[in-house]
């Protein structure tokens, strides 16, 4: 008590008696018995438990829900009630010509993503780096990151009014007196409409994080290579990439964690313009199996397949990437 | 006098003077690549505002496209904000995007503050037990039956509730607010606050920024959000992105306008269009305001982390 009048009047003396009296004290009564820690913190427990309460309800409270895929689900019984069936339908699930097709269809997308939508943001963001105007660049983040805050049912209603049968594209063409072009609802070409629909989302978005990774880059490192006699592309290949490979890798792995998640939402708002043969993928075949077809427990044994493959997946990639000397997501 | 100034400006090192100095293609090629991302970004938003605010007749005159209006309108505007079904739908919206950013807001806040402070009790395992739900997501169908089992099935808490907090939300408000200087936390404390004045007169207002980032992220999230709606919600209780996708998405016409009956309905591309605007207002609003604090680092850093 002393100390608090002490420091309030004398200002500018704050720090030493902090530093003798306070430490030793607080470290004794938050120390080593839990009793005294959680009397010494009881404020912040009680504002941590709103929040603890969410988690431990709506994700391990419902993670408990995956029992259902070992059981036959009758709603008139419930989860509980319901009658056990072993691994019934995981091994009716291994013998589903319709899973593996959604499992392939997971993959393709994931591939064509990993190709096509991976390098993008990386070539937008070295392009915006390079701007010498201040101004430019700023406005033209704007404008590409933009996309991302709109939803999958905008993006998606936008396509469809841009290049549907009878959208801007094909009337222009009709203008020009050019053949029309049929792109949504031509299932040959839903895998190519749905990473174009990615790349225009979140190509914009994704420079952000290069663009973090490019301004740490040492300005004395380009200097002392272009002294050297190193041209743009040598510094560029010497300089630039060395120091943002860790950053690159770092997303490589969490999409390759990441491969059995292809966007959810953006697919099931497409499934239906295409039929299951060209646009289920995992989730959706979760999701039309149980929550439209009913059935649950072969559905939840899907998503519960996913989910522990998924799981393995995030396990090996983060292994490789600490093999290669690099981070990975955790240590 | 503006002779004067320009070559100032110019010689000002914008660009240092080892660079050489571009080739005039390398300048078109970068020229002609910002334009293509400026055209393919903003052209369909221009399409869809200028087609909604169009008359039908030029509408359907144009081939269902207009790119410039030449009599703009408000028609289908007024007709479906005349109380129908997308006026209500914008309601709950709304209602479920607000009250969901602040119930989110709040606990995000607690959980982070909590977790930011050193020596809380049980605060190593909770974090952990949070961190892995990244990891290992419970899945769509335990998820929906959690909710069901709860009785919560078309209750607007559906909507809420399950989505409460993000953990990259957390994350981020977390980080911020470990990088406080303890010395405030210690000068606080020794002016006799307990945690909960800390928060409230120390931490809160010095974190207006990542508070508001992380608002902004979280009503951009509700606003945008449908599939829980779609699978708990009756259809008279959808939000505007629901309604938006079984009338656009779906092309079903939107049946119950409010407005008088057959001559009065507009043309489904206007109204169609007019419901994607309105749908998409609010993030165009709300987006001056994210896109301030990109720049900041206050998400760069916590992505670090």
């Amino acid at each position: 008590m002393p100390t608090v009048t002490e420091n309030r009047t004398g200002g500018g003396a704050v720090k030493p008696p902090i530093e003798r009296t306070n430490p030793p004290n607080s470290r004794k009564t938050s120390g080593n018995h839990w009793w005294k820690r959680f009397q010494s913190s009881r404020t912040l427990v009680l504002l941590m438990l709103p929040g603890l309460a969410y988690f431990l309800l709506f994700h391990y409270g419902a993670f408990v829900g995956n029992v259902v895929a070992f059981k036959e689900y009758v709603p008139f019984d419930g989860l509980w009630a319901s009658p056990w069936v072993g691994v019934e339908n995981f091994s009716r699930m291994f013998g589903d010509a319709d899973f593996w097709h959604a499992t392939w269809n997971t993959l393709a997308i994931a591939l064509l993503q990993l190709v096509f939508f991976f390098p993008v943001p990386l070539a937008i963001a070295l392009l915006l780096h390079s701007l010498t105007s201040d101004l430019l660049r700023r406005f033209v983040q704007s404008v590409v990151y933009l996309p991302h805050f709109l939803s999958w049912v905008i993006v998606v209603a936008l396509f469809q009014q841009v290049l549907g049968s009878t959208g801007l594209l094909n009337s222009v063409l009709g203008d020009a007196g050019l053949h029309s072009v049929d792109i949504i609802g031509n299932p040959d070409a839903y895998k190519p409409l749905v990473v174009a629909q990615v790349v225009w989302k979140d190509a914009g978005w994704g420079t952000i994080i290069f663009l973090a990774a490019l301004m740490q880059v040492d300005e004395q490192s380009y200097e002392a290579a272009a002294i050297d006699g190193a041209g743009p592309w040598r510094r560029f290949w010497h300089v630039t990439l060395p120091s943002i490979r860790p950053v690159v890798v770092l997303l490589l792995i969490m999409r390759l964690g990441d491969v059995l998640s292809v966007g959810f939402e953006q697919m099931l708002l497409q499934r239906p313009t295409v039929g299951p043969a060209a646009g289920e993928i995992l989730d959706t075949f979760v999701f039309w199996q149980g929550l439209v077809g009913g059935d649950t427990g072969y559905a939840a044994a899907a998503g519960l397949f996913k989910g522990v493959v998924g799981a393995a997946l995030v396990f090996a990639a983060n292994k490789v990437a600490h093999r290669l000397g690099e981070q990975g997501i955790y240590k | 006098m503006t002779t004067a100034v320009r070559p100032a400006r110019q010689a000002r090192p914008t660009r240092p003077a080892w660079v050489e100095k571009p080739k005039p293609v390398t300048q078109a090629g970068k020229a002609v690549a910002i334009v293509v991302l400026l055209v393919l970004v903003l052209v369909p938003f221009l399409v869809i505002i200028s087609t909604s605010l169009a008359s039908n007749q030029e509408v359907v005159d144009n081939g269902g496209w207009v790119i410039w209006p030449a009599h703009p309108t408000t028609r289908a505007y007024r007709q479906i904000l005349d109380g129908g079904i997308v006026t209500q739908a914008l309601g709950v919206s709304v209602g479920v995007t607000l009250v969901g950013t602040l119930f989110s807001l709040a606990c995000t806040t607690f959980l982070a503050y909590a977790l930011s402070r050193p020596k809380v009790f049980g605060a190593k395992p909770v974090l952990m037990l949070i961190l892995f739900t990244f990891l290992f997501p419970p899945g769509m169908i335990p998820a929906f039956l959690l909710v069901k089992g709860m009785g919560l099935l078309d209750n607007y808490a559906a909507l809420i509730a399950p989505v409460l907090i993000n953990v990259f939300n957390l994350v981020v408000l977390r980080g911020f607010f470990q990088g406080i200087p303890e010395e405030l936390y210690e000068a606080a404390r020794l002016d006799g606050a307990g945690d909960w004045q800390t928060l409230w007169r120390i931490v809160l207002p010095l974190s207006k920024a990542a508070l508001a980032v992380v608002g902004l992220f979280y009503a951009v999230s509700y606003w945008n959000a449908w599939f829980h709606a779609s699978i708990y919600m009756n259809s008279d209780h959808w939000p505007l992105q629901q309604v938006l996708r079984t009338y656009v998405i779906g092309g079903a016409q939107i049946a119950d306008t409010g407005a008088s009956e057959a001559g009065m309905v507009s043309a489904p591309q206007t109204t169609q269009m007019a419901v994607l605007v309105i749908a998409t207002v609010p993030i165009l609003i709300v987006y001056p305001f994210l896109q301030k604090y990109f720049t900041k680092g206050v998400l760069t850093g916590a992505i670090k982390s």
